[in-house]
C-alpha cells in the first residue's frame, strides 16, 4: 500500500515544476515583450535534478544579444519563485526554428505590429541556385500587419533585430518589422 | 587519427576565422553606404561571432580535457597573440571599398556554407550541431552576398571595374581554403571534419557560374597565398587584433 510519506515529495516536486513553468511562462521575450519565452519555443524543458530546478534552453540565432539577458531573466522569475538556486543549460540540438512558436503567439505578434514568420522553406530549396538569384527570392506573401494588406516588400533582410525584416506596405505606406522564418 | 591536439587546433581555425571576419564586418559599423547595409553587415557579423562562441565554447571543453584547464572564450578570443591565430588569410584582408568587402565575403561564404554542410554529417556530434546551427545562418549570407555580386558585377561602369579589381586582388587567398595539411587529414580521416580538397571544384563551379551571371571573369592565377591555418599571418592580422584585443590586454579581466 502506498504511504502518504512516498507520495508527498513526489506532489512537491511536481509542484515545484509546475511554479517554475509558471514563472518562465511569465518571462517575456526581452525585444518583444507580448510573447514568452516559453511560447518562442526558447525554453525546451524544465526538471529537477539533485533538489535543484534545471532549466534547457535552445539560442535562436548564434549570435542573439539577447541570450545573456534572457539568461538573467530565467533566474530573476526563478528566484522570484523561489527557486533562486536554479541552473540553465543550453542544447544546440535540434536547432531552434519559428516553427516551435505557438500560434497564439503569433497572432499576438500581429496585434503587437510585428508581422508573424511564415513557414520555413523546405530543406530542398536551401541550395542556392544562381538562377533564382537575380530576383530577391521571398516568403510567401507577407500580411501587412496594421491593415492586413498583401501588398508588402521587404525592404531589408535585416530589421530593428536579427530575427525580424523590415518591410514596407505599398497600400498603408507603414514600415513595419517581420518575425523572418528561420 | 584523431587526438585532442588536432580537433582542438581545428576547432580554432574555424572560429578564429568567423571571429575575425567578424570584427572585419564590425568595422563597417556606422559607415556603410546605406542604412540598410550597415545594419546587414553587423547582423552577419553577429551570426559569425555566436557561430565563433559556439566552436571556441566546445575547444575550450577540449583543451580541459587536455590540459586539465581550459582557456574561456574570451581568453582564446582576446588573449593570444597573432602566430596562435588560426584564420584563413583571406579573412584579415582590409575591407578596401564596398566591392572589396563583397569579393572576401562571397569566397568565404560559398566556402563556409559548403564545408558546414559537410560538417553537419560530422562523426563528432558536437561539431554537426554547431554546423547544423550555423548553416541555417551562412544559407542567408551566401545568397545575400551572390546577390550583391551580380549587383555590382552587373552594375555600373565604375561598380563593374571595383568588382572585378576585387575578385583579382583578393583571388590568392581562396586557395587556402582548399588545403589539408596533417591536422586536416588526421580529422577527415576519422569522419570527424570533411576532405577540405574536394570542396575546390564545387566552390569554383558556383563561384564560376555566379561571376559569369555577374559580367566578370574568374581570375585564372594559379599561385595561392597559405599559412594563415598554421599561424603564419599577413601584416594584417596584428592590427586586427591591437583593435579587438586592447582592451582586455589593458584591463584584464575586465567585465561589462
Amino acid at each position: 500500500m502506498v504511504s502518504m510519506e512516498s507520495i508527498a515529495p513526489i506532489v512537491a516536486d511536481t509542484s515545484r515544476l509546475d511554479a517554475a513553468w509558471h514563472a518562465l511562462e511569465r518571462v517575456a521575450d526581452p525585444e518583444i515583450p507580448v510573447v514568452s519565452i516559453v511560447e518562442l519555443g526558447i525554453v525546451r524543458d524544465v526538471a529537477l535534478r539533485d533538489g535543484k530546478i534545471v532549466v534547457t534552453v535552445t539560442p535562436t540565432y548564434s549570435g542573439c544579444p539577447a541570450t545573456e539577458v534572457i539568461a538573467a531573466d530565467i533566474e530573476r522569475a526563478l528566484a522570484a519563485a523561489g527557486e533562486g538556486d536554479c541552473r540553465i543549460e543550453t542544447v544546440l540540438s535540434p536547432p531552434w526554428t519559428t516553427d516551435w512558436i505557438a500560434t497564439a503567439a503569433k497572432n499576438r505578434l500581429a496585434e503587437y505590429g510585428i508581422a508573424p514568420p511564415g513557414r520555413r522553406r523546405a530543406e530542398a530549396s536551401r541550395t542556392v541556385d544562381i538562377r533564382g538569384l537575380q530576383r530577391r527570392r521571398s516568403d510567401a506573401k507577407v500580411t501587412c500587419p496594421r491593415c492586413g494588406s498583401s501588398m508588402t516588400r521587404e525592404q531589408s533582410r535585416y530589421g530593428s533585430t536579427p530575427c525580424k525584416a523590415q518591410y514596407r506596405c505599398d497600400d498603408c505606406l507603414e514600415p513595419f518589422d517581420y518575425f523572418k522564418p528561420h | 587519427m584523431t587526438t585532442d591536439r588536432t580537433l582542438f587546433d581545428y576547432l580554432l581555425r574555424l572560429a578564429d576565422s568567423d571571429l575575425i571576419l567578424a570584427q572585419r564586418l564590425g568595422e563597417w559599423i556606422g559607415h556603410g553606404p546605406v542604412l540598410e547595409e550597415d545594419i546587414a553587415f553587423a547582423n552577419v557579423g553577429l551570426d559569425l561571432l555566436g557561430q565563433a562562441r559556439m566552436w571556441f565554447a566546445y575547444a575550450s571543453e577540449v583543451e580541459t580535457r587536455m590540459n586539465g584547464r581550459g582557456r574561456t572564450e574570451d581568453e582564446l578570443a582576446l588573449l593570444r597573440d597573432g602566430g596562435d591565430f588560426r584564420n584563413l588569410l583571406l579573412v584579415e584582408q582590409p575591407n578596401g571599398n564596398y566591392a572589396d568587402t563583397i569579393a572576401r565575403q562571397f569566397y568565404f561564404d560559398v566556402w563556409h556554407e559548403l564545408l558546414l554542410t559537410r560538417l553537419e554529417r560530422s562523426a563528432d556530434a558536437r561539431i554537426a550541431e554547431i554546423a547544423a546551427k550555423a548553416l541555417k545562418e551562412v544559407t542567408y549570407h551566401v545568397e545575400r552576398s551572390t546577390d550583391w555580386i551580380i549587383r555590382l558585377g552587373d552594375g555600373t561602369d565604375v561598380s563593374h571595374a571595383r568588382m572585378q579589381a576585387a575578385i583579382d586582388v583578393l583571388w590568392p587567398y581562396t586557395g587556402e581554403m582548399f588545403t589539408a595539411d596533417a591536422t586536416d587529414r588526421a580529422l577527415t580521416g576519422d569522419g570527424v571534419a570533411c576532405d577540405s580538397e574536394s570542396l575546390l571544384a564545387p566552390w569554383r563551379e558556383r563561384v564560376g557560374a555566379v561571376l559569369c551571371e555577374a559580367t566578370l571573369t574568374l581570375p585564372s592565377a594559379e599561385w595561392m597565398q597559405r599559412g594563415g591555418k598554421q599561424g603564419v599571418h599577413t601584416e594584417h592580422l596584428g592590427h586586427v587584433l591591437a583593435e579587438m584585443q586592447w582592451l582586455q590586454r589593458a584591463y584584464p579581466g575586465a567585465q561589462w
